[in-house]
């Protein structure tokens, strides 16, 4: 049997945690000498009356570990333990990395150059957009975004890292089989094949609470930094950045408002010396020192569209929507609308236009990519992506 | 002796003969009813011994036997007084029995032989005319004076209007004359329209500008329209006002409407026809009977009594699902049909449905000022309440957001409904004009066929519609709802062809096919 299937079933003793599991590597040197030492010689290292004693002999009888390693594959999981050299070096420095990780997709090398996007589940339709902006440039860079799958902010930047096609990674708080939210199933799915959905919980454990500060102990430790994009007060992206400093992570944190309760906890962390993130290059220049080759990748052969360079005959010539120019109604509508939501009534009354042109323009500037409509009908700037020449995607490994 | 008079009889919306005959003949004296009466018409014996009696006239201490004829269908309600007390008169040789000839009678009795109005006369009208046209010489018929005026809607017959019993005595008797009514057609028409109607404009209305546009769309072109909103954010008081800019009735129409609101006894007093296009606010405890109309001997429901008009359905996800599902049909096919055991009745309705509902279970996704506390998960639940089939029939559905004080205050006070009434006859008889030889009147009513006749698009409208299908990821089944209802858009505009324009407007109307979690 592959020695590999000894983690898994030592992994999966209830109250096995990382630092006892570190005690009997130690003690016993590989895990397959725990699953066979004598009972005697665990309780030496363990105390004879712990529970988890108890659950080690116990799991030691019951668990089929050809059956839990059949299952693991038929799957498509891969398991890296923490002997593995393709185990992630970062998360391995870190002072309690899991002995094992269950993965979806690939991590590859160039995911060591990744940052991790955390934020409020209940993130304002400003967070999203920013998210899912500095993300996307974040990707073009070269970078890989780790976070958690999670409502909101998470979400967001998953998904812009997915649209400039750049590779992204989700950390679970459940196993790697289970999808929560439920809604964001597509997502999980499109990440499995641009990047990896990883846990460091068995095959079936259920998103309990207890699982996600555990988890964002994994997403930090993955990551060069953390940007938090929006965080409440006391919220649980907060716990993530407490793990970033314990880690020696770097910290950025985007402001808001001061009168969102969303932004609360990226004003305090800035108060408190965080790097301030206004845009892409704070984060970038960071870490240009360390890794020259960000330069490559310059804004020149990426670039986003600004509302300037629109409707200047740069298109090919074609019937499709998406790349006519832009006409003279569509312009002062886009002016108007910006990261800040606005309704459509408000569009009409300072636009000036009647509500079925407006109606028909909004439709033409969502289809041209260029803004996006929220609930309650109102209307957010959407960045697009323009790839310039010089833009490869082959750094990435998607074929 | 024996007497036969001419009555009718209600069999859902249409009125059929009813031959009362009645025999007086010696023996114990006894009052006997047959040929299927209800409770109703059994109790009208006491009502005619009284009424004769009261009236000044003799009732026969003899053995009377009426029967209602054809004796296998069910006789309701109290039309039938008066053709029994007449029959027993004539019976009793107290008129002459030839008078009772060529004319049908219909009427209920008091007591002291006044008579009362009933229900479902014009549809009775509509059978007398048929009769005098089989019998190829014109028949009267003799109503309450109450409702003469609904019966004489019906030109080709003669209507009297009666309303006591002791008149239509000296009539047949020919010391006096029974009064004749017509009514003037051309009056009731024009003076549709006013009353409620002058009540409510929607230059009442500030704000909104973009629900209104798809208020009048639907007008436009008969379109079922869901409103989706929070709380407070105006639906109702935007849909009270929909009435206002839909076209006004033809006198067919109001026909139509009066004939099904005659039966129902919805009639308003002293009034012989509906000129207003009809409002129903079913609440939303009522049931699938309530609803489609049914019962034992069936009769209309809202549905029917919105023909022609306007059902609203506020909070349509809180009506129990079985009332919803019923819809389905009867909004498909225009008409109720209800079978019951010996007959099949049937009801027309065409109307326009107005669904009204909240975003979330919460009601403020979406609102500026309130947040949403609802998930994902419970946002898609609450709206899997519609089922897809019900939701397929709505052509719009548009969100209404709340305004705050600032864009009320900004709100552009807006256009009468007389304005916009007049855009939407106007598109309306766009429609008319090229929909004649399909036999249909709106946009709404096209089908497959007819849309790819009359909506066939241009490669910028083709490409449009597909990249609407992949970034919003619409259904399927929003396709047809999108090309009906920018028909009716151009057809606001007065374009022949279905510009981009109108595509794209018509592809924002669809805001619960969009796939919104993704």
């Amino acid at each position: 049997m592959d020695k590999k299937a000894y983690w898994i079933g030592l992994h999966q003793v209830p109250g096995l945690g990382p630092k006892r599991f570190q005690l009997l590597l130690d003690r016993f040197k590989h895990p397959k000498e725990v699953w066979h030492a004598r009972e005697s010689h665990l309780a030496e290292v363990m105390g004879k009356n712990s529970s988890v004693f108890k659950n080690l002999l116990e799991c030691r009888q019951s668990l089929d570990l050809t059956a839990v390693c059949t299952e693991l594959e038929r799957r498509g999981v891969t398991v890296l333990t923490l002997e593995d050299p393709a185990y992630p070096s970062s998360l391995r420095n870190i002072y309690d990395p899991p002995p094992v990780l269950y993965v979806l997709g690939s991590l590859e090398e160039v995911d060591s150059l990744a940052l991790a996007m955390v934020g409020s589940r209940r993130a304002t339709p400003y967070g999203k957009a920013v998210a899912e902006r500095l993300a996307g440039q974040l990707a073009q860079k070269g970078f890989t975004i780790v976070s958690g799958l999670a409502r909101g902010i998470d979400t967001a930047g998953h998904r812009g890292a997915l649209k400039a096609k750049g590779r992204t990674v989700a950390v679970l708080g459940c196993g790697v089989d289970i999808v929560y939210p439920r809604e964001n199933k597509h997502l999980f799915e499109q990440i499995t094949n641009n990047g990896a959905v990883i846990s460091e919980f068995p095959l079936g454990s259920p998103p309990i609470p207890l699982n996600f500060p555990a988890r964002n102990r994994i997403i930090s430790g993955l990551s060069l930094g953390v940007v938090v994009v929006e965080a409440a007060e006391n919220g649980g992206a907060l716990i993530t950045t407490d793990f970033a400093l314990e880690q020696g992570r770097d910290v950025f944190a985007v402001p808001g408002p001061i009168t969102s309760q969303y932004s609360r906890g990226t004003n305090n962390l800035i108060k408190e010396g965080a790097r301030l993130v206004q845009g892409v290059e704070d984060i970038i220049e960071e870490y240009l020192s360390r890794f020259p080759t960000l330069l490559g990748n310059t804004p020149q052969q990426v670039s986003w569209q600004s509302l300037e360079g629109l409707g200047e005959g740069n298109h090919r010539v074609s019937s499709k929507i998406e790349d006519t120019a832009l006409n003279s109604e569509e312009k002062i509508l886009l002016q108007l609308i910006s990261l800040e939501p606005i309704s459509i009534e408000n569009l009409i009354a300072e636009s000036g236009l009647t509500p079925s042109r407006v109606n028909s323009i909004l439709m033409i500037l969502e289809m041209k990519g260029l803004v996006n409509q929220l609930p309650g009908r109102c209307y957010i700037r959407q960045e697009k992506i323009i790839k310039g020449k010089g833009f490869t995607r082959r750094r990435f490994g998607i074929s | 002796m024996l007497a036969r008079v001419a009555s009718l009889g209600l069999l859902g919306l249409e009125g059929y003969p009813v031959q009362v005959e009645v025999d007086v003949s010696n023996g114990l004296p006894a009052f006997d009813l047959v040929g299927l009466p209800s409770t109703a018409v059994r109790e009208s014996r006491e009502r005619v011994r009284s009424a004769i009696r009261n009236a000044g006239f003799d009732f026969p201490l003899q053995r009377i036997t009426v029967n209602l004829a054809p004796a296998d269908l069910r006789k309701e309600g109290p039309a039938y007084d008066l053709p029994i007390a007449l029959g027993i008169l004539a019976a009793t040789e107290q008129i002459p029995l030839n008078k009772l000839e060529d004319a049908f009678w219909a009427g209920e009795l008091s007591l002291d032989g006044q008579i009362r109005g009933i229900s479902g006369v014009l549809a009775m009208a509509f059978r007398v005319k048929n009769e005098s046209k089989r019998a190829g010489r014109s028949l009267s018929f003799i109503t309450p004076l109450e409702n003469a005026e609904e019966a004489a809607l019906i030109a080709d017959i003669q209507v009297y209007g009666v309303k006591h019993l002791s008149e239509v005595v000296a009539g047949l008797r020919g010391d006096q004359e029974l009064s004749r009514i017509s009514s003037s057609l051309s009056d009731i028409v024009p003076l549709a329209r006013k009353s409620r109607m002058a009540r409510l404009d929607f230059n009442q209305v500030k704000g909104q500008q973009s629900t209104k546009r798809a208020l009048e769309v639907a007008a436009a072109g008969g379109h079922n329209l869901l409103l989706m909103g929070p709380p407070g954010a105006g639906k109702t008081m935007l849909v009270r006002r929909f009435p206002t800019i839909l076209p006004s009735l033809t006198f067919d129409e109001c026909l139509d409407i009066t004939r099904i609101y005659s039966v129902a006894g919805f009639l308003p007093r002293g009034q012989a026809v509906i000129t207003e296009r009809p409002f129903r606010t079913p609440h939303h405890t009522c049931s699938a009977v309530t609803l489609v109309g049914g019962g034992r001997d069936p009769r209309p429901g809202e549905v029917s009594l919105a023909h022609r008009g306007v059902l609203f359905m506020d909070e349509l996800l809180e009506f129990n699902r079985g009332s919803l599902e019923a819809l389905r049909q009867p909004l498909e096919d225009g008409q109720i049909t209800v079978s019951r055991l010996n007959n099949t009745f049937t009801f027309p309705c065409r109307f326009v449905l107005i669904g009204s509902m909240n975003p979330c279970p919460c009601g403020f996704l979406g609102d500026g000022e309130r947040e949403c506390v609802c998930t994902p998960p419970q946002i898609k639940r609450y709206r899997q309440r519609l089922s897809g089939p019900l939701l397929d029939r709505f052509d719009l559905h548009v969100e209404v957001p709340r305004l705050n004080f600032d864009e009320l205050e900004a709100g552009i006070k807006g256009e009468s409904s007389e304005t916009i009434q007049a855009r939407v006859e106007e598109a309306r008889n766009r429609q008319r004009k090229r929909l004649q030889d399909c036999g249909i009147m709106s946009n709404a009513e096209m089908n497959g066929t007819e849309l790819e006749q009359f909506c066939n698009l241009q490669v910028e409208g083709r490409h449009l519609l597909q990249s609407a299908f992949e970034k919003l990821g619409l259904s399927v089944r929003a396709y047809h709802r999108i090309l009906r209802v920018a028909r009716t858009i151009a057809d606001l505009a007065g374009s022949s062809q279905i510009q981009i324009d109108h595509l794209a407007e018509a592809i924002q109307y669809r805001v619960l096919d969009r796939n919104q979690w993704d």
